[in-house]
């Protein structure tokens, strides 16, 4: 009886436990802290919260691995930490570091602007984000073990990740009414691998754990991604860029386990504080949008 | 049969969708009004620390406990440590079964694993010999147990990963994340 490390099912299972949980940015063991003591299920461990890397410009790396060895010592929970687009000897490092789980993120500069990751290489798992069904299934075709649908990143604007969570869901209630010899050529519309989309028409949703990122920066627009139909919700600057940080993320927890419960939600959205400022979407440069970058 | 999963957070939906499979009504626990008419109780994998700080500020500890002193509780993985008495470090846990547990004792994600075991209590709910596929993710160990306590079952390598206390279950692995549904039919079993 041996035991074996590394499989999907150990990749795609880590993922089920962070359901109907909150994964926060966090960019020092003190916030990595307050992230776990408010009832984070993981941190994602980072150099600057998306915010800050809008703010400053520049090119976007991997983090220093001191920090995130760091921001590993300090905590119990999962820890995350980002690679660029297609730079897999980024993802051997954070491998090598041993993190839990690497986002292969388009908040960091692309370092590939044509392909991504070979994440099926890989022992740890990988999460990937995603603006529609087709691009979904192409990562998942690559390995990823978890998705994320795309926000803009650092604007606290949550509509972007709407847009996304609907366009994904939407797609997969049209595929469940497709009959069979129509679906190859939705796969090929897609741009989807046609396996992963007869599996996704099986189970009616999408193979692996599904969370949403990118703009959420209250308890609300967790709970409204929640009811949209997402399994949990990454924050990023929408905590550590409010006011009053540690309360925030309290609440931001109880939103996503009590998301259908307006009472409950009525009470923990009170007296939190100034929320992060945020940038409406249709302000900024289409050059400096980064939910459009992933292919 | 109505059984409860605690939907606090982790992966409450695939206990749900098991036990229903196997025909038990399910209800999701959030709140202490929803342990109301239940038989059963599964607590999920997903994280200690997080499941342990909203049981706290839902006002869910003493209503889980008194809960459990009457009716069967299962914990999975997280499941299993909120249920302990003692889990090596501070942190919100129900302290009913009287197991010592030691989080992620395997390391991180990538020391997760998958392993087929011999898990004899399993025969009272099915003749197939075919051994138990579990898996482990970032996965608790159970140091140690109290002298009420009957382990179930063990890796190779003699240390402990499933036990029982009366009514009370615990496995450090997820029964849930495999299609085997004898571990869920053992648990039902349990129900009077």
């Amino acid at each position: 009886m041996t035991a074996e490390t590394g499989s999907f099912t150990v990749k795609k299972g880590l993922a089920q436990m962070l359901k109907g949980g909150v994964i926060m940015d966090v960019v020092t063991p003190e916030h990595a802290r307050i992230a776990e003591d408010a009832g984070a299920a993981a941190v994602m461990a980072l150099e600057r919260v998306p915010a800050d890397i809008r703010a400053e410009g520049g090119v976007a790396r991997m983090s220093d691995p001191e920090l995130i060895l760091k921001i590993m010592d300090s905590v119990t929970i999962p820890v995350m930490a980002k690679a660029r687009i297609g730079h897999f000897v980024e993802a051997q490092i954070l491998e090598a570091l041993g993190v839990d789980y690497v986002d292969e993120s388009e908040v960091l500069t692309p370092a590939d602007e044509e392909h991504h990751i070979y994440k099926h290489d890989f022992k740890i798992p990988f999460v990937c984000g995603a603006r529609n069904l087709g691009e979904a299934l192409r990562r998942i075709g690559e390995g990823a073990a978890m998705i994320r649908t795309k926000g803009e990143a650092g604007t606290g604007d949550v509509v972007e990740a709407v847009r996304h969570a609907r366009t994904v869901m939407g797609q997969i209630r049209q595929l469940l009414n497709l009959p069979d010899e129509e679906i190859m050529a939705f796969a090929k519309e897609l741009g989807a691998p046609y396996e992963l989309v007869l599996e996704t028409k099986k189970l009616g949703r999408l193979p692996v754990v599904n969370f949403a990122a990118g703009g959420i920066a209250t308890p609300a627009d967790a709970a409204l991604m929640m009811q949209l139909g997402v399994d949990g919700v990454f924050v990023g600057s929408g905590i550590f860029k409010s006011g009053d940080p540690a309360k925030r993320a309290d609440a931001i927890v109880k939103a996503v386990t009590h998301y259908n419960d307006p009472k409950v939600l009525a009470e923990i959205s009170r007296n939190l504080g100034e929320p992060m400022v945020g940038r409406q979407i249709n302000s900024i440069p289409e050059s400096e949008l980064i939910a459009g970058r992933g292919w | 049969m109505k059984i409860g999963v605690l939907a606090l957070q982790g992966d409450f939906i695939e206990h749900q969708k098991i036990m229903e499979g196997l025909g038990a009504k399910v209800s999701q626990v959030r709140l202490p009004s929803d342990l109301d008419s239940l038989q059963g109780l599964v607590i999920p994998g997903g994280e200690s620390t997080t499941i342990g700080k909203l049981a706290v500020d839902f006002d869910l500890m003493e209503p889980l406990r008194s809960f459990a002193r009457e009716h069967p509780v299962w914990g999975t993985c997280a499941g299993s440590i909120f249920l302990s008495k003692d889990a090596s470090r501070h942190q919100p846990l129900l302290g009913l079964m009287d197991i010592k547990v030691e989080r992620n004792a395997f390391g991180r994600q990538v020391d997760s694993f998958e392993i087929n075991l011999d898990i004899p209590c399993l025969k009272k709910v099915s003749d197939e010999n075919a051994p138990f596929h579990a898996v482990f993710i970032r996965a608790p160990l159970i140091e140690s147990v109290g002298k009420d306590v009957q382990v179930l079952a063990s890796l190779p390598d003699g240390r402990i990963i499933a036990a029982q206390e009366d009514h009370w279950l615990a496995t450090s692995f997820h029964p849930e994340l495999t299609g085997d549904t004898r571990f869920h039919r053992y648990f039902l079993e349990m129900i009077p």
